[in-house]
C-alpha cells in the first residue's frame, strides 16, 4: 500500500515537471503570440486588449498557476488555429487514436506471444533464423515505410483498400475498424519484431532453469511446460516492456496517422506543431504526459500483483 | 581452434560499407544534380540513363539518394556524438558519485525517457525553429538519457574493483579516476551503445523529416523524400520503395554491427 502510495506522490511530480517545462518552453519563445494573432496591421489598442485577455502582462509563475488550475477543471484553453476549445478538439479525436492504439496493442501481444515461444521452441534450426532474421529487418524499417510498404501492397496491388477514404465511427463502424488494419499493422510490426526478440530471449533462459527440468523429468509434454509454466513467465517480460511499448504505439500513431489521414491526436498535434499554435500544442503535450505516465503508473502496480517477488521492496 | 566467422560484423561491415560508398559517390562523382529539374523526363522508371528513375520534377532519384544520405550520415553522427558525449558524463557522474545526485540524474533521466521521442523532439522543434543544427540538438537531448544509464551501470560495477582503490591509494583525485581509469572499461558497453544509438538516430532522423520537422529544404534529405513519394505512389512506386530501401540498409547495417560487436565482448 505504501508502494502505491510513493508512486502515486511521483506520478503528480513528473506531471507537475513536464508541465511546467512545456509551458515555461512556449512563453519563452521570442515573439509576441498577439501580434501573432492579430497581424501587424493591427492598432497597439486591440493588441493590449488581446494581450490584457490572454493575460499575457501577468508574472510567469502566475499565469502558469492559473494555467493548470484551468487545466484540472477541464478548460484546456483555446486554439488559435481553429478558434475552438481545445478539449472540443481532443474529446472528438480521442476515440480515433485510442481504436488504432488498442487494435495495434491487440495484434502485437496477439503475434508476438505464440513467434516468440515458437521461435525459442525452435531454436537454432531453420525456421528460427527465418525469424530472426525477419524481425531484425522489421525492427530497421521506420514505421512510415512499413506504412507505405502495406500501402502498396493492400491498397495497390491487392485492392483490399484505398488509402484516403477514412470513414468515420460515427457513420459505419465496421468500415471503420476495417480500415484502421492497415495503420495497426503499420504500427505493431516493427513492435512485434522487437518484442519477439526479448521474449525468445526470455524463455530461452526461462528453459534452461532447473525447474523446467524437473516439469520434464515428471514426464510433462514439451508443450505443456512451455505453455503453462514459461508462459507466465513470459508475460512478466511483456508487462515489463509494456511501457515502452505504449510509448512506442503512441509515437507511432503520430507519424502512421498523418501517413493515412487519419484525424487523432497525433495529427492534431503535427497540424498544431506546424502553425505554432501554442495553447493546441501546451494542452496536447500535457495531455499526452499524462497518458503516458499514468500507463507506465498502472504497469508498475500490475507489476506488482502479478509478480508477488518484487512487492516485498 | 577453428576461428568462428562473426556474421553479424561481417554482413553488417558490407551493408554499411555499401553505403559509404553510395556517399562517396556523392561527394566524388554525382551523375546528377539532385535539385535539377527536367521535367520532360519525369516519372522514368529505372534506367540505364537515370539509375533509379525520375521523381515529379525530373530530378534523378539516384543523385538525389545519395545527396541526402550525406545530411542522414551527419545528423546522426552529431546526435551520437553529443549524446554520447553528456550521456558519459552524466552517467559516470551518477554513477562514481551517487547520492542525491545520482537521484536526480536518473529520475531526470527516467522522465525523459518515459516519453515518446518524437514529441519530445517535436516540441523543441517547435520552440527552436528548423533546420540541421536544431534537430541534432533535439535528437541529442532525447538520446543522452539512454547513454546515461548505460554508462552509470557500468561505472557502478566498475567502482569497487581493485584498480579503483589502487588509483585512490595512489591519491589520483575522482575526476582523474572516472576518466582516465574506470572509463576505458566501460568501452565494449558503450561501443554497442553506440552504434545501436547510429541507427536509432537515422530511424528518428527520418521520422522528423518525413513529418516535415526535420532539416530544412533545399537541404536533401531521406525521410522528407519519402514523404514526397508518398503522393505518386501510384504513378511511381519506385521514388518511395527505393529512398525506403536504403533507409532500412543504412538501419540495419549498423544494427549488425552493433549485435556482431555484441557477440564480441558476450564471450
Amino acid at each position: 500500500m505504501k508502494y502505491v502510495v510513493r508512486k502515486i506522490i511521483t506520478l503528480i511530480i513528473t506531471l507537475v515537471f513536464v508541465s511546467g517545462l512545456t509551458f515555461f518552453a512556449f512563453n519563452v519563445v521570442p515573439g509576441d503570440p498577439a501580434l501573432v494573432m492579430l497581424g501587424t496591421n493591427a492598432s497597439p489598442q486591440k493588441l493590449e486588449n488581446l494581450r490584457e485577455e490572454l493575460g499575457l502582462n501577468q508574472s510567469l509563475v502566475k499565469r502558469y498557476i492559473s494555467w493548470s488550475g484551468n487545466f484540472v477543471k477541464g478548460d484546456m484553453g483555446k486554439s488559435i488555429r481553429f478558434s475552438q476549445p481545445v478539449k472540443n478538439l481532443i474529446v472528438s479525436r480521442i476515440p480515433v487514436t485510442f481504436s488504432l492504439a488498442l487494435m495495434s496493442l491487440l495484434l502485437i501481444v496477439a503475434i508476438s506471444i505464440p513467434l516468440g515461444v515458437y521461435s525459442a521452441k525452435k531454436e537454432g534450426t531453420f525456421i528460427d533464423v527465418i525469424i530472426s532474421t525477419t524481425s531484425q529487418i522489421s525492427r530497421s524499417i521506420p514505421s512510415f515505410f512499413m506504412g507505405i510498404i502495406l500501402i502498396l501492397i493492400f491498397g495497390i496491388i491487392l485492392q483490399f483498400f484505398s488509402p484516403g477514404k477514412y470513414v468515420d465511427y460515427n457513420q459505419d463502424i465496421v468500415e471503420f475498424f476495417l480500415y484502421l488494419i492497415c495503420p495497426s499493422l503499420a504500427i505493431a510490426i516493427p513492435n512485434i519484431a522487437t518484442l519477439v526478440k526479448f521474449l525468445r530471449a526470455g524463455v530461452l533462459s526461462e528453459m534452461s532453469k532447473d525447474y523446467v527440468r524437473t516439469a520434464y523429468s515428471k514426464g510433462n509434454k514439451e508443450n505443456s511446460v512451455l505453455y503453462n509454466h514459461i508462459l507466465k513467465n513470459a508475460i512478466i517480460t511483456i508487462i515489463t516492456l509494456m511501457g515502452m511499448i505504449i510509448s512506442e504505439i503512441l509515437a507511432g500513431s503520430l507519424i502512421i496517422e498523418q501517413l493515412f489521414g487519419l484525424p487523432g491526436i497525433g495529427s492534431l498535434l503535427i497540424m498544431s506543431v506546424s502553425t505554432r499554435d501554442f495553447p493546441l500544442i501546451q494542452a496536447l503535450v500535457l495531455y499526452i504526459a499524462f497518458i503516458v505516465i499514468f500507463i507506465n503508473f498502472l504497469v508498475d502496480i500490475l507489476y506488482q500483483i502479478i509478480d508477488p517477488r518484487i512487492r516485498v521492496r | 581452434m577453428k576461428k568462428r566467422n562473426n556474421w553479424n560484423l561481417i554482413v553488417g561491415y558490407v551493408l554499411t560499407g555499401f553505403i559509404i560508398l553510395l556517399m562517396l559517390i556523392d561527394v566524388f562523382c554525382a551523375p546528377y544534380n539532385p535539385d535539377k529539374m527536367n521535367v520532360a523526363e519525369r516519372f522514368q522508371a529505372p534506367n540505364i540513363r537515370h539509375l533509379l528513375g525520375t521523381d515529379n520534377f525530373g530530378r534523378d532519384i539516384f543523385s538525389r539518394i545519395i545527396s541526402g544520405i550525406k545530411t542522414t550520415f551527419f545528423v546522426a553522427i552529431s546526435t551520437v556524438a553529443f549524446g554520447t558525449f553528456f550521456g558519459v558524463i552524466f552517467g559516470g557522474i551518477a554513477g562514481y558519485i551517487g547520492g542525491w545526485i545520482d537521484e536526480i540524474i536518473m529520475r531526470v533521466n527516467d522522465a525523459i525517457l518515459a516519453f515518446p521521442g518524437i514529441i519530445l523532439a517535436l516540441v523543441i522543434v517547435t520552440v527552436l525553429g528548423q533546420g540541421k543544427y536544431q534537430i541534432v540538438l533535439a535528437l541529442g537531448i532525447i538520446f543522452v538519457p539512454s547513454f546515461s544509464r548505460i554508462t552509470r551501470s557500468e561505472f557502478l560495477q566498475l567502482k569497487d574493483q581493485e584498480f579503483v582503490k589502487s588509483a585512490k591509494v595512489f591519491g589520483a583525485n575522482p575526476l582523474r579516476i572516472m576518466f582516465v581509469h574506470i572509463l576505458p572499461n566501460t568501452y565494449p558497453a558503450l561501443l554497442s551503445a553506440i552504434t545501436i544509438g547510429f541507427s536509432n538516430a537515422v530511424l528518428s532522423e527520418s521520422s522528423l523529416s518525413f513529418l516535415g520537422f526535420g532539416v530544412k529544404p533545399p537541404e536533401p534529405s531521406l525521410g522528407r523524400m519519402l514523404s514526397e513519394a508518398q503522393g505518386y505512389l501510384f504513378n511511381a512506386p519506385w521514388y518511395a520503395i527505393t529512398t525506403g530501401i536504403v533507409i532500412v540498409i543504412t538501419v540495419l547495417g549498423f544494427n549488425f554491427i552493433s549485435e556482431g560487436i555484441r557477440k564480441v565482448y558476450e564471450r
